[in-house]
């Protein structure tokens, strides 16, 4: 859509804008995405290949994806749980509610780490009943679990909460007139309208559940090859001056950042999300406009 | 747990339009019970173990500690940082939204979705890419210390750099939709009744985009506070200069001092309640705004 003369900047004005905001987004975006890729690949292929393929990266590699495959079915029925709650029914204290689950985003993620140390540590409260009973958490693979569970924690629910409230439950009504059983109804009602919604909000609690550094970081205690994560394995081989390995296993980071865009715009396209196609990725709770309702 | 038995009976309370049960749909209590038992376990109960933690300090043991020159030296830092970089971020944030909602470009849908990148890019990566950039011999670091002689990486400039980066999503993303909103015929309006365009601008388009503007400022601001994997690698991390206040918790407990590090945390996180008080008016405001114009 070209807009009139009248309705719009002078030439040299959306010139010069353009000019600045694309100078920003190459500056901070694009320049630093390059950085990765050129950084992991500055002395060849084969020390690329034999970065990735190394013991302790590969461990790394096989705890990330154990820790988002533990998390991700974890968060996403609790996700479900709550926007069922939240969006199908009426009870006073909603709106305090819908803050809680919000919480994670705002906590800063070494203070989420730190709170399972002082609960599970050795100085933590359950501490001793740990050591006595021969159990680990903190500095140990169900710390990374913890850790990771809470940052990504608001993720699915925060997803889906404004698509369910959106869609009303008419159709569920409906159903249950009809005489479905609850689980009738969640399966072949619910389900397929959010279905979109739960891709949306899966896609993105994984980026951040293989991504997380800080809490993780407090919580692993950096064992080599059995508590290191890709994102603590990057942080070690950068800090022992190992840069070009560092930047060969953050690239695999980096190319798992770049398939999320692509997957969360082709759920935008699909038409899960038509009026909030261009909402931040977390923690905003911008009112999503009526659906309309797909007979 | 003190919520949990307050949003349990504020579940079965009876709620109005003469109604006892909540909805008619089946599930409530149990999806209702497990959401709160969840949350419970997951987060509220480990955040309580700060404020319990450092009560053991004591009330004038918790104040030194929260006090000492070095915790105050690394707030001054970490919320100028984090209020200099949403700053910038509030500016370009803006001028991204309306570049991305009303001009057209060659290669506009690779950039929209690539301003999700600092959400979706581990801290971590982003950290050393910035660092391996802005160092002395980086691509970037080294130009602007011979003809600018400008330090970036290693100082409290890097932080910044660090933060603008992790904030550039939140004010784009909150405004580009209201942008996206405001109809066409408000601008014909002032037009027609003789308004230039930089009037029709300051006095038309930038009142309705305010709240928003101020909402993506105001996540940018704490998702920038809290911020640890990207700032830890460019910053140096120098007390006094260039620590900041979640490395300073990671410091403390290192030194085993689980009380000062919960005290300090315990602080973070009366801030982070209040900052999201302060979105959740801000965003309520956005939302009755927008009801104005729709």
């Amino acid at each position: 859509m070209t807009r009139p003369d009248h309705l719009t900047e002078p030439r040299w004005v959306r010139g010069l804008l353009l000019a600045l905001a694309l100078g920003f987004l190459v500056l901070f975006l694009l320049v630093p995405l390059a950085a990765v890729f050129a950084e992991a690949f500055k002395k060849g292929w084969e020390l690329y290949l034999a970065a990735i393929v190394e013991p302790d990266a590969w461990s790394a590699i096989q705890l990330t994806l154990w820790v988002a495959a533990v998390s991700l079915p974890l968060n996403l029925v609790f996700g479900v749980a709550a926007a069922w709650a939240i969006a199908k029914f009426q009870f006073r204290g909603k709106q305090f509610l819908i803050t809680l689950i919000d919480l994670p985003f705002s906590v800063s993620p070494v203070v989420a780490g730190l709170v399972f140390v002082l609960l599970f540590g050795a100085q933590g409260w359950l501490g001793p009943w740990l050591a006595d009973h021969d159990l680990k958490v903190v500095y140990a693979v169900p710390g990374v679990v913890l850790a990771t569970l809470f940052v990504t924690f608001p993720f699915i629910a925060r997803e889906l909460i404004p698509l369910m409230q959106a869609q009303g439950s008419e159709e569920e009504q409906a159903a249950l007139t009809l005489g479905a059983s609850g689980w009738q109804i969640f399966w072949r009602v619910t389900l397929p309208n959010i279905k979109w919604g739960l891709v949306y909000g899966a896609i993105l609690c994984n980026a951040r559940a293989m991504g997380e550094f800080g809490a993780v970081s407090v919580v692993s205690g950096h064992v080599r090859g059995l508590t290191n994560t890709m994102t603590l394995h990057v942080e070690i081989l950068y800090n022992e001056y190992q840069f070009s390995a560092a930047f060969a296993v953050a690239s695999l980071l980096a190319l798992l950042a770049l398939v999320t865009l692509v997957v969360k715009n082709l759920v935008e396209w699909r038409g899960a999300r038509p009026d909030t196609a261009s909402e931040p990725m977390e923690a905003v709770a911008a009112p999503v406009a009526a659906r309309p309702a797909t007979a | 747990m003190n919520t949990a038995s307050v949003m349990a009976t504020g579940a079965t309370a009876p709620v109005g339009r003469q109604r006892n049960r909540p909805g008619v749909l089946p599930g409530f209590g149990i999806s209702m019970g497990y959401a709160v038992l969840y949350l419970s376990l997951l987060v509220l109960i480990p955040l309580a173990s700060l404020p319990l933690k450092s009560a053991g300090l004591g009330w004038d043991g918790f104040w030194a500690t929260v006090t000492a020159p070095r915790v105050v030296a690394s707030y001054r830092l970490t919320f100028g940082a984090a209020l200099v970089a949403a700053l910038v971020n509030l500016v370009f944030g803006m001028l991204v939204a309306w570049v991305l909602v009303r001009y057209r470009f060659p290669g506009k849908k690779v950039l929209d979705a690539l301003v999700d990148l600092p959400f979706a890019l581990p801290t971590a990566v982003a950290g050393i890419a910035l660092t391996a950039l802005y160092a002395k011999n980086g691509w970037l670091g080294e130009p602007l210390e011979q003809w600018l002689g400008l330090k970036v990486a290693f100082t409290p400039l890097g932080i910044v750099v660090a933060l603008i980066f992790i904030g550039i999503p939140f004010v784009v993303r909150t405004v580009q939709p209201v942008l996206e909103d405001i109809e066409r015929e408000i601008e014909e309006a002032a037009a027609s009744l003789g308004a230039s365009r930089w009037q029709t601008i300051r006095r038309v388009l930038l009142p309705s985009v305010l709240p928003a503007l101020l909402t993506g400022f105001a996540l940018a601001f704490a998702r920038a506070v809290g911020e640890y994997g990207s700032v830890v690698f460019i910053a140096g991390n120098r007390p006094m200069v260039s620590e900041i206040t979640p490395l300073l918790i990671i410091s403390k407990l290192e030194q085993y001092d689980y009380a000062g590090a919960a005290a300090i945390a315990t602080v973070m996180l009366v801030l982070s309640f209040a900052l999201l008080l302060l979105i959740n008016l801000l965003q309520g405001w956005q939302a009755r705004r927008g009801g104005r114009h729709a």
